[in-house]
């Protein structure tokens, strides 16, 4: 039996009249590190909103460690952490203030909180930053101390929205250590983020969400594997004729439209591009671009929603 | 007992006291007033007005005196209104997050920043009458010792009550309204009737009618009432005015202080109940 720490059912958010969050359901395993990707806007924070007591809950069923969050929003309150995605520091107090104020907002006994500030000011490396004021501190070390507040309270879950936004990649390769450092001691990792290779490199378990919805969901290679061995990407001066031929073929997996190009899976790539090429020329066709590689999540956001994940995507290819 | 909100007055005095700026002008300024309208009006009033005979037995205060309990009226009202933009800071900049969602019951944080702002009223309460009977501001003239033990536990459960009754106002203010800029302009607003329709600086008796009333239902007239009471007796003259207070009076004001402070605090209560942030 598995055991869930998150379960969310038929979880719906408007603002209005924007539907944020549109019926969504999912399960995070217990001592699991579960990323939830997706582009801006998809509704990530405002699912951790909910999940995390800071939106009414509107529509759905959510339990968190056992706890329903309708009936017992305070049970769920004391035992998360979270890392939110904009700066909620205050820039009046120093390091280690700001850490003892969040203690004391969980009511630790005054020992224990002592002893764990000291413990965690080592953890994210900001002792020599100890007595600073948070004004004076770096990008990454604010960070890194909201990083440390969110672990203070020894949370069952910690939701992380986006915790290295603006990091250098060195301090990002330290965050994921420390993030998976943290999992493996039994913190269930509720992760979101817009970067792929995190989502890819840190979870077990993604969850592809988008204008609301949950458009795929599972281990990463299982996603990747989903759409074939390979995809290659098409350019030509008659999308539309071509798509038609392409589908025709047996070789062929899947073929989706997207706004610049045509993205083919198949198994053989290295195998059936040559044949592809010589079917689409026959027809007179001009090939502008074609391109051969290994599925990646993102590959997998367009395969599911004919769309590019970042839009600087598209630019880069019609260079 | 739950004692979390301590955690926000702490954190809220550390900022008091550290933001030096903040700090400096929040002492100044009372005694500023005090120094700079107190003395030029007094100098003023206390040659024009003719000295009416007096009753024997009942004391003539001077206008300094008088106005003293103004200036301290004036300067609870600016802190504590204005301590509502912590509120609005910490919701505007994303700080109230952490505490919303952290199993801290909302209450405390409105119970939590008005302690800190009953600290900060007492502290310039003190500036006040230290630098006053500098001035020449004579308080507890002719009282016993006893009474002016009495009249200091008074005094502070006057500053209490109103101090918490505008903190809570202020709170409501600040967490309905969206941006603290808005905030500021609102307060100002709200401050200058509130100051100006009491008996902070003359008397009410001779005030147009439309503002006389609204003193009658100005919790700054009766704090004022219960400070002067408290500080000068039950009956003196001063700006050419015989003022007697029954303990009916003050008792009344009392009251209504409460009623105003149980009200407002309601209201915040509400309001933090239903706050959104994000
Ligand atoms: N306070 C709000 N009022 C109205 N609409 C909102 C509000 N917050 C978010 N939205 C809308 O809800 C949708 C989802 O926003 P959300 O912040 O959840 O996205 P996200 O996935 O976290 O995006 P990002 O990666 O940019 O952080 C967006 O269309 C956004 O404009
Ligand atoms: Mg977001």
């Amino acid at each position: 039996m598995v055991a869930y720490e998150i379960t969310v059912e038929g979880l719906k958010y408007q603002y209005g009249k924007i539907k944020a969050v549109n019926d969504i359901s999912f399960k995070v395993i217990k001592g699991e590190i579960f990323s939830f990707l997706g582009p801006n806007g998809a509704g990530k924070t405002t699912t951790i909103n909910v999940l995390t007591t800071l939106l009414p809950i509107q529509k759905g069923k959510i339990s968190i460690s056992g706890f329903d969050l309708r009936t017992q929003p305070d049970e769920i309150r004391k035992s998360i952490g979270i890392v939110f995605q904009n700066e909620t520091l205050d820039w009046n107090l120093t390091v280690e203030e700001t850490l003892e104020f969040h203690g004391r907002l969980y009511a630790i006994p005054k020992k224990t909180r002592k002893d764990r500030i000291n413990e965690l000011i080592q953890i994210v490396k900001l002792e020599e930053k100890r007595d600073e004021f948070v004004k004076n501190l770096s990008g990454g070390m604010k960070r890194k101390l909201e990083i440390a507040r969110g672990l203070l309270t020894r949370p069952k879950v910690l939701f992380l929205d986006e915790p290295t936004i603006g990091l250098d990649p060195n301090s990002r390769m330290r965050i994921w250590n420390y993030i998976k450092k943290v999992n493996k001691e039994g913190v269930t990792i509720f992760l979101t983020t817009h970067y792929m290779d995190e989502a890819d490199q840190l979870s077990n378990n993604i969850c592809i969400i988008d204008r609301g919805k949950i458009i795929a969901n599972g281990f990463s290679e299982v996603l990747k594997q989903s759409l074939g061995m390979d995809v290659i990407y098409l350019q030509t001066d008659q999308d539309e004729k071509t798509f038609k031929i392409i589908k025709k073929m047996k070789e062929i997996k899947n073929i989706r439209k997207t706004p610049s190009e045509l993205m083919i899976s198949v198994e053989d790539g290295q195998k059936n591009m040559p044949r592809l090429i010589e079917q689409i020329r026959t027809q007179g066709i001009e090939i502008k671009s074609i391109y051969l590689k290994k599925p990646t999540l993102d590959d997998v956001f367009i395969h599911y929603t004919g769309r590019y994940f970042r839009e600087e995507k598209k630019k880069k290819i019609n260079i | 007992m739950r004692t979390e909100f301590l955690t926000i007055f702490w954190r809220d005095m550390l900022k008091f006291f550290r933001i030096k700026a903040m700090l400096f002008t929040s002492l100044i300024q009372p005694a500023l007033w005090l120094a700079l309208y107190g003395i030029s009006m007094s100098s003023n009033f206390d040659s024009i007005i003719p000295k009416i005979p007096i009753n024997q037995g009942v004391i003539q205060v001077n206008y300094l005196t008088f106005m003293a309990a103004g200036v301290i009226s004036l300067t609870i009202l600016f802190t504590c209104l204005y301590s509502g933009i912590t509120l609005q800071f910490d919701k505007e900049f994303g700080l109230m997050k952490e505490m919303l969602a952290s199993p801290l019951p909302r209450s405390h944080i409105l119970i939590g920043l008005s302690l800190s702002g009953i600290a900060k009223s007492l502290i310039q309460t003190f500036i006040i009458l230290v630098f006053g009977y500098v001035l020449g501001v004579r308080f507890f003239n002719t009282f016993s010792l006893m009474e002016t033990i009495f009249s200091v536990l008074g005094i502070l459960l006057f500053i209490l009550l109103f101090a918490i009754g505008l903190l809570f106002l202020s709170s409501t203010i600040a967490l309905r309204l969206k941006t603290h800029e808005g905030l500021q302009g609102v307060i100002t607003l709200l401050s200058l009737p509130l100051f100006f329709a009491s008996n902070a600086l003359y008397p009410i008796t001779s005030l147009p009618l439309a503002i006389k009333i609204i003193s009658y239902g100005n919790p700054v007239s009766y704090f004022i009432q219960g400070l002067r009471y408290f500080t000068l007796g039950s009956n003196f003259y001063s700006f050419g005015n015989y003022y007697q207070y029954s303990s009916f009076d003050v008792l009344f004001a009392l009251l209504f202080l409460l009623g105003f402070a149980i009200s407002t605090y309601l209201f915040a209560l509400r309001t933090i109940k239903k706050v959104k942030i994000v």
